[in-house]
């Protein structure tokens, strides 16, 4: 029989830890991008517009992360498309990262005085342009660190990839769990493998929160 | 070819997903109640207690903060009784979760209590309270009016993610419809279902918590 030392699991699951990392940068990109379509949607003032983006918006946060995955994995296949767990998870998780960080975002560019719109309407600016020239920058600087902040539940979220069949950290140490019957130390060093990437993120969230307050 | 959505193949198994439901809201009650009863404990250890017992605190509230609930549960669940502790899935989820929620809502409450100005406390010790009258007729009895939005929409945050205790077969909304999909094939039609009812359960949790929120707290809001 096959004897596993302490190191073994551990840099096993270091190497499935690359596609946790991997898979979390992608979803909060794309997820960035997406949500910043989705924001000057949404604070375009257009009814059908904001309408429509509530809707989605409201989907995303009211529904389970994994009802979402299972609906992607389920749901692309049904159009005759063969749909691997990379690519439902990666789906799934780029649009419920979108729908968040549109949230967050909306709420820092509410934030900016009214004055701003109306003096860059005033001069005879485009939606368009206040947004890239006045609002942005200025909402920009108060939304890195709850962007910062979420980053944190992209990560986690990531973990639930593994329940689609994707592997990943959460999956490779149920794997490794299968082959070693020692769920105590899997675990503990999957939580700790993920602690270790996610708490870098909240510290900095935390400490870029204080570092504004201070600005102002 | 274009699939055909049918949804009439799932009426047979309403029963079992109507218990899901019932256990999910069950699971999401009694995780409020005891997650942010260790919540207020937690908190008010943080703040007044000794320094050791804060430590604890932190180190409790950054571990669960900063690693997957999934993970949480399958440690509860597989890696707890391998040290001795054994437990049925459903006490699992539900010791999960309250872990879960105890420690997002220490955090939350910890804040609201160090908003309350120090001037309230020291009136109150004036005023020859004790201690514990302080605590709660003062601090948290403020601390909670400021943070209950953002503990009611960590409350929906966490009943969402109770979707994941049907991995260690916790018989909740989740689990009913990944059974009913092994039975009857019509995975596509039966997650659209399981995810519309969490919608409509977020939906109707948040206005059941902002109507609670206007009963507790009258002049708030």
């Amino acid at each position: 029989m096959v004897q596993f030392t302490v190191w073994d699991i551990f840099s096993n699951l270091l190497i499935a830890t690359e596609w946790t990392i991997i898979l979390s940068i992608i979803a909060f990109v794309c997820g960035g991008i997406v949500g910043l379509v989705l924001l000057f949607a949404r604070t375009s003032g257009v009814r059908p517009l904001v309408f429509v983006t509530k809707i989605y918006i409201e989907f995303f946060q009211g529904t389970p992360l994994l009802m979402q995955l299972f609906l992607f994995f389920f749901g692309i296949a049904l159009f005759g498309i063969e749909v691997s767990p990379w690519m439902a998870a990666t789906m799934a998780l780029t649009f419920w990262t979108s729908a968040f960080l549109t949230e967050i975002w909306r709420g820092c560019v509410e934030s900016i005085p009214k004055g701003q719109w109306e003096a860059s309407t005033s001069l005879a600016m485009t939606y368009f342009e206040q947004m890239r020239y006045v609002i942005l920058p200025q909402a920009s600087r108060i939304a890195v660190a709850p962007t910062v902040g979420f980053s944190v539940q992209v990560v986690k979220g990531t973990a639930l990839a593994s329940i689609i069949g994707f592997v990943e950290l959460t999956k490779a140490g149920t794997m490794l769990n299968n082959a070693t019957f020692r769920p105590f130390l899997v675990y503990s060093l999957v939580a700790l493998i993920y602690f270790c990437l996610c708490f870098p993120l909240s510290f900095m969230a935390k400490k870029l929160e204080g570092r504004l307050n201070v600005a102002r | 070819m274009l699939y055909k959505l049918q949804f009439a193949e799932l009426l047979p198994y309403w029963d079992v997903l109507l218990q899901g439901l019932v256990f999910t809201i069950v699971l999401t009650i009694v995780s409020t109640a005891a997650g942010v009863a260790v919540g207020t404990a937690g908190a008010s250890a943080r703040t007044f207690g000794p320094a050791w017992l804060g430590w604890i605190v932190v180190v409790y509230v950054e571990l669960i903060r900063n690693t997957p609930f999934i993970v949480q549960l399958f440690f509860i669940f597989f890696g707890l009784p391998a040290a001795g502790v054994k437990l049925d899935e459903t006490t699992a989820a539900f010791l999960a979760m309250v872990i879960n929620l105890g420690a997002y809502s220490t955090e939350i409450i910890r804040a609201g209590i160090e908003a309350v100005p120090k001037g309230h406390i020291e009136a109150g010790v004036s005023l020859a309270m004790t201690k514990w009258e302080v605590l709660r007729h003062i601090v948290l009895n403020q601390a909670f009016r400021k943070i209950y939005p953002a503990l009611s929409s960590q409350i929906i945050i966490v009943m969402l993610g109770s979707a994941v205790v049907s991995q260690i077969s916790a018989q909740d909304l989740t689990y009913a419809a990944n059974f009913v999909a092994s039975r009857d094939f019509r995975n596509f039609e039966v997650y659209l279902v399981a995810t519309l009812a969490y919608l409509v359960l977020a939906i109707v949790t948040r206005a059941v918590l902002r109507g609670l929120g206007r009963i507790f707290f009258k002049a708030a809001s």
